[in-house]
């Protein structure tokens, strides 16, 4: 098996675990759309085209309240910025590959295939094939990702309204958040961003509650860390 | 615009958001203190999905009473906090939640 397989392998395997709470994930986004109205082609659609859980049902939460194509499109760039922060630390490792394989690189850049490459890209530095992983854990995602979104979208007729599937969407987000509630920073960023989002709600124009909420946070992060920094010098 | 058009102008900022910093970045771009506040972002977007889905009523109207979201929401953050465990803490959530609404 040469190196490039071998990188591959060991990127389906490391993200394997982590896959477990992708399968609801995906099968409620696929409940949701149909939910919602959207037609099983769009719902694979956003699936192949987004590739990304959090973007895609904070998509079908606006896109159902109403909000406008620019409030979705911010939103969801919003919620995406996380990334520029994954492509930040892999770029150390990933500047050397031709543009054709950065792209196909990013396509696959979601959550969990970040947090075990990071990882197997420290350890491995010399490694010029170790991007392979990065592929394998993306493309494992990927196929899981497709699978449960239509297992979603045939489940999406038969699972009654009455359930209150949509509840899954806060929970979901609060799951992202379990290792956050233990750190103080953290825990006032959440109570601050939250509260702005509830209050400003009917009240911030063109559903921009998202961003202006999440704003705030980050300001409150960016104070807050600074001060305890300074405290600690 | 279309809800297809929609669908690719998303995928098209999604992507651009995961390769803008691996096609363009210089490393002396992002300092140690950037790197540290972005860090929150998690933290900072995602209450303010969390929040408005458990305390407001489908008209937009802050519920605080009769509303077992809230009740829920509580259960499945201890779990969460207890077995930093993501399918625990949506489970025993949506647990929760139908507990209360049906028995």
């Amino acid at each position: 098996m040469n190196n490039k397989s071998k990188n591959f392998l060991k990127g389906i395997k490391d993200t394997s675990p982590l896959m477990i709470p992708v399968v609801p994930f995906g099968i409620i986004f696929g409940v949701l759309a149909i939910d919602l109205g959207l037609t099983p082609m769009t719902t694979i659609a956003m699936s192949v085209i987004i590739f990304g859980g959090a973007s895609q049902i904070i998509f079908l939460q606006l896109f159902s309240a109403g909000a406008s194509s620019l409030v979705i499109l911010s939103s969801v760039g919003a919620v995406n910025s996380r990334h520029l922060l994954y492509g930040t630390v892999l770029s150390e490792h990933l500047s050397d590959l031709n543009l054709t394989w950065k792209i196909i690189v990013s396509y696959f850049l979601v959550d969990q295939a970040f947090a075990v490459s990071n990882n197997h890209f420290n350890k491995n530095k010399k490694d010029k094939d170790k991007y392979f992983h990065l592929i394998g854990g993306g493309l494992n995602c990927w196929t899981i990702w497709q699978v449960t979104t239509i297992i979603g979208i045939y489940l999406g007729s038969i699972i009654p309204e009455k359930l209150g599937l949509t509840f899954a969407i806060p929970l979901t987000f609060l799951a992202l958040l379990v290792n956050d509630f233990r750190k103080l920073i953290n825990v006032i960023v959440i109570i601050v961003s939250g509260t702005i989002a509830t209050l400003g709600y009917q009240i911030i124009p063109f559903k921009a509650y998202v961003i202006a909420a999440a704003s705030m946070g980050l300001l409150v992060a960016f104070i807050l860390t600074k001060f305890m920094k300074k405290n600690y010098e | 615009m279309s809800n297809l058009a929609l669908i690719i102008y998303c995928g098209l900022i999604t992507f651009l958001t995961r390769f803008t910093m691996i096609a363009v970045l210089k490393k002396e771009m992002f300092n140690d203190r950037i790197r540290e506040v972005l860090s929150y972002v998690p933290s900072a977007i995602f209450p303010a999905i969390i929040f408005p889905a458990i305390f407001l009523d489908n008209s937009g109207i802050i519920q605080l009473e009769d509303n077992p979201k809230i009740l829920a929401a509580i259960i499945a953050m201890s779990v969460g906090i207890f077995s930093r465990n993501v399918l625990a803490t949506i489970f025993s959530g949506l647990a929760s939640y139908w507990a209360i609404i049906f028995i």
